[in-house]
C-alpha cells in the first residue's frame, strides 16, 4: 500500500471514531437523534475507506468496485433491478411466504387438539429448521419449472418449519392458572383458543414471522442459482458473477438489503401493533 | 423421553407421505417405459396421457404401482432408493474416490469449520468489545442486528470470484463465506449475554468495589455461557448452508453443494437427493455436538438446563 | 346438611402419586358451608387448604367422598358458572383493557354486548376502579390489579366467591385496605365466600367460621365460628374477642404441627 493511501484511510478512521467517541460519551448520547447518528457516520467512515482504498492503491476496480461506480450503477439500473425485485421478491419470496404462513397456521391449528401431535411436531419442526432447506432449490425447479413457481415453493417449506414450532410452542405457553380460569368460566376449547391462548401466543409467532422474512429472501435468491427465467435477483447475481460485472452484482445486494430490512421492519411494526401489550414492546 | 413415540410417529406419518406420493409423481415416466417395454399402458399415447394428472393415471395403469419406486431416473426417488444411494457412496466407496459422499461431506465440513472457527473467535471479540466500549455499541451493533434481517448469503458467489481473482482458491473463499455468516449471530447473541446479568447481580459486584475485568471473569462471561451456545447453535447451521451455498454457482467440483449441481445437471436426482440428505444429516450431527456440549457446560457449572 | 347448605364435603380424600410415592393431600374432610357465610381456610403450606379450594371449584377431583356445590357435582357446577374465582396473582390478560379483561367472563358466557357494558360498569364501580376501564393492567399497581381480578370474578353474578390467596403478594397497607373492602362487598352482595389465606389477622378480621388445617396428611383440625359483629371496622383488630379468636387459631395451628 502507498504512503499517501495508508496516511488518508488512517486519516478518515480517526476523524470518524473521534467524532463518535465523543458523541457517545456526550450528555446527548441517548438522544434517539445521537443514537441514529453514530452509526450512520461509522458506515459513512467504512464506506469512505473502502472508496479511498480502491482509488488510492492498485486494486481493480472491476475486481472491488467502489461505493461511488455502485451508486451509478444502482442509479443507471433502476428499471432491471425494479423487474429483478418484482420477479423475486415480490413473486418468489413474498407469494411462498404467505403460502408458508398459512400452511403452518393450519397444521398448527390441527395438532393442537392432540398433545401428542405437538410433543411430536415441536422437536421435529425444530429440527427440520435447523438443517439446509435451501438445497430443496434444483429438485423444486425440476418438478415445476424455472419461473418463480419452484422460487415459491422453496420459500414456502423454508419458512414452514419455524413458523410452525413457533406457532406450536406459543400456544402451549399460557400458565396453569389463565387456563383454570378459562376452566371456571366453563370455556370450550374454541373459546380458550381465541380468547386466551392465540393472543398469549402472538409474541411467539411473530418471533417465528420475523426469522422467516430473512429466509424468503434467502431461499428465493438462492434458488435461482439452480435455474430461472433470464430475470431475477439469484440470475442477475449468478450471471453478472460469471461476466465480472460485480457493480451490477453489488447493487443487487443494495436491493436485496433495501428489501430485507423493509419486510422485516413491516413484520416488527405490525408486531408492535398487536403485541403492544408485551414487556419487550413497552417504553 | 416420552417424546421419543410423538416423534416417531410424525417421522414415521412424513415417511408414509413420501412413499404414497412416490406413485402418482413417477406414474407418467413409469407409463413410457413401460410402452418401450412393450408392456399394456391406458390410455396409449404419451401425448394423450399428458392430459392426465399423475393420481388419474396411476388409477388407470394400477399394474404399473410397483414399477413407478424403481425407475433408474425418478422425478420422486422412493425412500428407499435414496437410502441405497447413500449407503453405496457413503460405505462402499472408497473415502478419498471423487464418487465418495465421504469425500464431498469432508470438502464442505472442512471449509464449515474453519469458517465457523473464524466467524466466532472474531464475534467473541467484537462483542467483549461492544460491551466494554459504548462508542463501538452504538457505532456496530446496529449494523449487527440489520445484517440478521438481510440475505447476506447473496454475497457468496462474488467473495468466491473476488477472491479467485487474488489467486485464492478452494477452501478459504467458503470459509470466508462461513465466517460472516456465523460471525453476526455470535456477535448479537454474545452481547446479549454479556448483559444478561441484572442490575441486583451487577450491584453486588459494585459493594465489592470489583474491577472490570473481575466483572467480566466472574458475572459477565459465565452469565453469556447459554446465549453463546444458543448462537453457535445458529452459527453452525448458517456456516453450513454458506459454504453450500458457496459451491454453486462457481462450477466447484467437490462438496455437497457440487453433488447436487452435478446431480440436477446430469439428470440424475438421486445423486441429488442423496447429496441433500448428507447434508442435512451433516447439520443434524453438527448440532447435536453443540447440544450436547452445551448439556455438559451447563451442568458442570450448575446452570444445567432441565 | 341443612336446607340453606351452598357447599357440602363428606369424608373428602384426595391423593397425588408422585415419584416420591403418594402424597395425601387431603385426609378425611368433612365441611358444611352454609349461604351468605365467609369461610376462610387457614394452615401453613401443604395442608391442603388451596387444593380444597380447587375441588370445590371443580379444577381437582377428589379421589374418594363426596362434594356438592349448589346440590350440583363441582363439575356442574362450574359448566353452570355457579362461582367466580380469584387467584394468587390478578392474572389479567395483559392484551385487554382493565375493561377488557372484566369482560372476558361475559364474553365467554354470551351475554349481550350492552349487559356486557353496563356490568362491567357496575362491577367496577364496586371495587372502587370506576374510570379505570381503558388502561391497561401494567398501568396500575399491585393492588388494584388485584380489584380489577376480584370485579372480573364479580362481573357475571354467581353467588360463590371462591378467592385463593388474593391479598398475599400485597403489602399489609394495601392488604387491610382491600380487606376492609372486601367486607363492604360481602355485605352489599350477600355472596358465599371462600377464603384461603396463612395470615391469622386477616382470616380473623374477614370470616363468620375459621377453618384450620394442617399438612401430612391435609386436613382440618378445628372449625371456629366467630362471634364478631357483621360490621367490623379495622380496629376491631385491638378487642378482646379478636384477640382471644385469633389465640385459639394459632392454637390450632401449633396443634397441627405437634406431629411434625
Amino acid at each position: 500500500m502507498t504512503g499517501p493511501a495508508l496516511i488518508s484511510v488512517l486519516a478518515v478512521w480517526v476523524v470518524g471514531w473521534f467524532i463518535n467517541a465523543r458523541l457517545a460519551v456526550s450528555r446527548m448520547s441517548d438522544a434517539r437523534i445521537i443514537r441514529v447518528l453514530v452509526p450512520v457516520i461509522f458506515g459513512l467512515t467504512l464506506l469512505l475507506i473502502w472508496e479511498l482504498l480502491v482509488r488510492m492503491t492498485g486494486v481493480s476496480p472491476i475486481v472491488l468496485p467502489p461505493p461511488s461506480m455502485i451508486a451509478e450503477r444502482f442509479a443507471n439500473s433502476l428499471p432491471i433491478l425494479w423487474v429483478d425485485f418484482e420477479q423475486t421478491i415480490v413473486k418468489g419470496a413474498m407469494t411462498g411466504y404467505v403460502i408458508g404462513m398459512i400452511c403452518a397456521f393450519a397444521v398448527a391449528v390441527l395438532a393442537d387438539r392432540s398433545d401428542f401431535l405437538t410433543r411430536g411436531i415441536l422437536p421435529v419442526g425444530g429440527f427440520m429448521a435447523a438443517l439446509p432447506i435451501v438445497g430443496i432449490a434444483p429438485i423444486f425447479v425440476k418438478w415445476l419449472g424455472s419461473d418463480w413457481e419452484s422460487k415459491a415453493a422453496v420459500v414456502a417449506v423454508m419458512v414452514f418449519f419455524p413458523i410452525l414450532v413457533n406457532i406450536v410452542a406459543g400456544l402451549r405457553d399460557t400458565s396453569a392458572m389463565q387456563r383454570d380460569l378459562m376452566r371456571t368460566y366453563g370455556a370450550g376449547y374454541w373459546q380458550t383458543l381465541f380468547k386466551l391462548r392465540l393472543p398469549a401466543a402472538m409474541p411467539f409467532i411473530f418471533n417465528g414471522l420475523k426469522i422467516a422474512t430473512t429466509l424468503a429472501l434467502i431461499g428465493a435468491i438462492v434458488a435461482e442459482f439452480f435455474g430461472s427465467p433470464t430475470v431475477g435477483m439469484g440470475f442477475r447475481i449468478s450471471t453478472s458473477v460469471g461476466r465480472l460485472a460485480l457493480d451490477m452484482v453489488w447493487a443487487e445486494i443494495v436491493v436485496a438489503a433495501i428489501a430485507g430490512s423493509t419486510l422485516y421492519g413491516a413484520v416488527a411494526w405490525i408486531e408492535g401493533r398487536v403485541t403492544f401489550w408485551h414487556p419487550s414492546q413497552r417504553k | 423421553m416420552k417424546s421419543l413415540f410423538p416423534i416417531l410417529t410424525i417421522v414415521a406419518a412424513i415417511l408414509v407421505i413420501w412413499v404414497l406420493a412416490v406413485v402418482p409423481m413417477n406414474m407418467h415416466l413409469t407409463a413410457d417405459q413401460a410402452q418401450r417395454d412393450g408392456l399394456m399402458v391406458m390410455p396409449q399415447t404419451p401425448a394423450e396421457r399428458q392430459g392426465y394428472s399423475g393420481l388419474g393415471l396411476s388409477f388407470a395403469n394400477a399394474g404399473l404401482i410397483p414399477l413407478t419406486y424403481t425407475l433408474d431416473r425418478p422425478r420422486l426417488p422412493s425412500p428407499h432408493q435414496v437410502a441405497g444411494e447413500m449407503w453405496e457412496t457413503i460405505a462402499l466407496r472408497n473415502v478419498t474416490s471423487r464418487q465418495s459422499l465421504v469425500y464431498h461431506g469432508w470438502v464442505t465440513l472442512s471449509a464449515t469449520l474453519v469458517g465457523f472457527a473464524i466467524g466466532t473467535t472474531l464475534g467473541i471479540l467484537l462483542a467483549v468489545g461492544i460491551v466494554h466500549n459504548r462508542a463501538m455499541d452504538m457505532s456496530v451493533m446496529p449494523w449487527a442486528i440489520a445484517s440478521q434481517t438481510i440475505p447476506i448469503l447473496a454475497l457468496a458467489p462474488m467473495i468466491i470470484v473476488m477472491m479467485g481473482q487474488f489467486g485464492i482458491q478452494g477452501l478459504l473463499p467458503k470459509a470466508v463465506i462461513s465466517a460472516y455468516l456465523s460471525f453476526f449471530p455470535v456477535v448479537v447473541g454474545m452481547v446479549k449475554g454479556l448483559r444478561s446479568p441484572d442490575a441486583m447481580q451487577m450491584d453486588l459486584l459494585r459493594t465489592y468495589y470489583a474491577s472490570s475485568s473481575q466483572g467480566f471473569w466472574k458475572l459477565r462471561l459465565p452469565a453469556s455461557v447459554p446465549y453463546l451456545f444458543a448462537s453457535f447453535k445458529i452459527g453452525i447451521s448458517a456456516a453450513l448452508v454458506g459454504a453450500i451455498v458457496a459451491e454453486l454457482p462457481t462450477g466447484a467440483r467437490a462438496g455437497f453443494g457440487a453433488r447436487m449441481l452435478v446431480g440436477d445437471q446430469y439428470g440424475n436426482p438421486l445423486v441429488t437427493w442423496a447429496a441433500l440428505f448428507a447434508a442435512a444429516i451433516t447439520a443434524a450431527a453438527l448440532v447435536a455436538i453443540f447440544t450436547a456440549m452445551e448439556r455438559l457446560t451447563l451442568r458442570r457449572m450448575g446452570m444445567a438446563a432441565a | 346438611m341443612t336446607a340453606d347448605t351452598v357447599i357440602s364435603a363428606q369424608g373428602l380424600n384426595l391423593t397425588f402419586q408422585t415419584n416420591d410415592g403418594p402424597v395425601h393431600a387431603l385426609k378425611d374432610v368433612n365441611l358444611d358451608i352454609r349461604k351468605g357465610e365467609f369461610i376462610s381456610f387457614i394452615g401453613p403450606s401443604g395442608c391442603g387448604k388451596t387444593t380444597f379450594l380447587r375441588c370445590i371449584a371443580g379444577l381437582e377431583t377428589p379421589t374418594d367422598g363426596t362434594l356438592s356445590v349448589n346440590g350440583m357435582t363441582p363439575d356442574q357446577a362450574r359448566r353452570a358458572r355457579a362461582y367466580g374465582y380469584v387467584f394468587q396473582a390478578a392474572g389479567l390478560y395483559p392484551w385487554r383493557t382493565i375493561g377488557g379483561n372484566v369482560k372476558l367472563p361475559l364474553e365467554i358466557m354470551g351475554f349481550s354486548k350492552s349487559e356486557q357494558a353496563e356490568r362491567v360498569a357496575r362491577v367496577l364501580a364496586l371495587v372502587d376502579l370506576a374510570g379505570f376501564e381503558k388502561k391497561f393492567p401494567w398501568q396500575l399497581s399491585g393492588g388494584m390489579q388485584q380489584r380489577a381480578s376480584i370485579a372480573r370474578a364479580l362481573a357475571f353474578d354467581a353467588d360463590i366467591l371462591l378467592m385463593d390467596e388474593p391479598f398475599g403478594a400485597l403489602d399489609e397497607i394495601v392488604r387491610d385496605h382491600l380487606n376492609e373492602q372486601l367486607l363492604a362487598l360481602w355485605a352489599r352482595t350477600e355472596k358465599t365466600i371462600g377464603f384461603v389465606t396463612h395470615s391469622i389477622p386477616e382470616a380473623v378480621y374477614l370470616s363468620t367460621k375459621i377453618v384450620v388445617m394442617s399438612p401430612r396428611p391435609g386436613r382440618i383440625t378445628d372449625v371456629i365460628d366467630s362471634p364478631l359483629p357483621k360490621e367490623r371496622p379495622l380496629d376491631i383488630r385491638d378487642s378482646k374477642e379478636f384477640i382471644d379468636i385469633a389465640h385459639r387459631v394459632r392454637e390450632g395451628l401449633r396443634a397441627g404441627h405437634v406431629d411434625d
